[in-house]
């Protein structure tokens, strides 16, 4: 056979060799093999077994993201002293070194692990499912991940949650959303925090932070919150209660839901052969469950 | 610096495709990313090699190919290319658009040495 006549072409073969196939030749007479299949696939794989974990234990998993000291574990700790005697909740926590964060969790009578990445700048999915061998899922109603501080990198990789919350702290400046669009893009929730120090930082326009938000087509909730003053995490709170009890119907209902917008939104394009992929028309059936 | 991570995700895959297609040497990868993949093609490249050496994909050539950020309006229907940061519609100026281009982060391609089927 050669690959001068084309005698090595069969009908059996044709499709895998005629260009555009899986073995269409360049040139030089290398293999041309078409691929088009996301880069983090087998990161999206144990996502999707990570989110299967959550909804056969009914617990809903948040993932907050944002810069570093944007008050991410602060939140955490005033939310469990709201919510901790009606809901059961555990933290993963991911820092680059130390128990610092997850100290602080425990410190508050919640159960934390802490994911020492290392120099991973963020969370993936494997990691995830490492941590969740330290938590018993039927104990718990509520499972937070706070992702290493950082506004670019924790964008790319799902971890198997169903919610992303990103903060915007006021000591950062309102033109966040708009520096960093991939982040802001992947909220289902924007939270403005240390809102208390908006009398003092008067350069933050709200207003304007959200408008940087709209510019990336988010409809997601845009609400200033503080730790420091009473009743001002009531938008975060009601958020937070709205999403379990939809978790709740969900599970009733045996469906599940991931963030809005997926770090593989690309799949949704329709430029990528879905059949080649796990899970294949998951992602439509999952995003019409929304809302 | 995640582009480490991707590049590994990335050469874990091609060494499957290499194994299933019997390759002897990956050749050219083609990988196209879209500026809200949330990964720098630059800072890819140069993660390249570090996760590559000693592997079939040491000596190929890694092309990157951009894509537009492009939205459909579901309001008017309009299509239009747009800012990383403004994904608005470019025609009536609405939010309600769906991303249809610049966000892909995908292995599109390979060219492989595969030494049963002879090469020309």
């Amino acid at each position: 056979m050669c690959d001068t006549c084309g005698c090595n072409i069969t009908p059996g073969n044709e499709h895998l060799v005629r260009d555009g196939g899986r073995h269409a030749r360049t040139e030089d007479g290398r293999a041309a093999v078409s691929v088009l299949r996301n880069l983090l696939t087998e990161n999206d794989h144990q996502a999707r077994h990570n989110r299967e974990h959550f909804d056969r234990h009914g617990v809903l998993a948040i993932n907050l993201m944002s810069s570093p000291g944007a008050g991410k574990t602060r939140l955490l700790e005033a939310t469990i002293e709201v919510l901790g005697p009606s809901c059961r909740i555990a933290v993963i926590e991911g820092d680059l070194e130390t128990e610092n964060d997850a100290e602080r969790i425990r410190a508050k009578g919640v159960q934390a692990v802490q994911i020492a990445t290392g120099s991973a700048c963020h969370l993936d999915a494997h990691m995830v499912h490492q941590a969740l061998h330290q938590i018993d899922l039927d104990g718990i109603d509520l499972l937070f991940i706070e992702n290493v501080g950082n506004l670019v990198c924790p964008a790319s990789f799902d971890l198997g949650q169903h919610r992303n919350v990103t903060l915007l702290s006021v000591p950062e400046g309102d033109d966040k959303p708009a520096k960093y669009p991939v982040i802001f893009r992947a909220a289902d929730l924007v939270l403005c925090t240390k809102g208390d120090l908006l009398p003092v930082l008067e350069d933050f326009d709200p207003e304007r932070a959200e408008r940087h938000l709209r510019a990336l087509a988010s409809v997601a909730p845009f609400d200033v919150v503080s730790t420091r003053r009473p009743g001002e995490l009531e938008p975060w709170l009601l958020w937070l209660r709205d999403e379990l009890q939809a978790q709740d119907t969900r599970r009733a209902l045996g469906r599940t839901i991931h963030p809005l917008i997926q770090p593989d939104g690309a799949l949704l394009h329709g430029d990528a052969q879905e059949g080649e992929h796990h899970g294949h028309g998951h992602f439509h059936q999952a995003a019409q469950s929304h809302g | 610096m995640h582009e480490l991570s991707i590049c590994q995700a990335l050469l874990d895959q091609v060494e499957r495709i290499a194994d299933e297609h019997g390759a002897t040497r990956v050749e050219r990868i083609l990988l196209r990313i879209g500026p809200l993949s949330g990964v720098e093609p630059d800072l890819l490249e140069r993660a390249y090699p570090l996760a590559a050496a000693g592997t079939r994909a040491e000596c190929a050539t890694l092309a990157i190919e951009s894509a537009p950020v492009r939205v459909r309006c579901l309001d008017c229907g309009a299509e239009s290319t747009v800012e990383p940061n403004r994904l608005l519609c470019a025609a009536c100026d609405g939010y309600r658009t769906r991303l249809i281009s610049g966000d892909e982060m995908l292995l599109a391609n390979l060219e492989l040495s595969i030494p049963d089927a002879p090469a020309s």
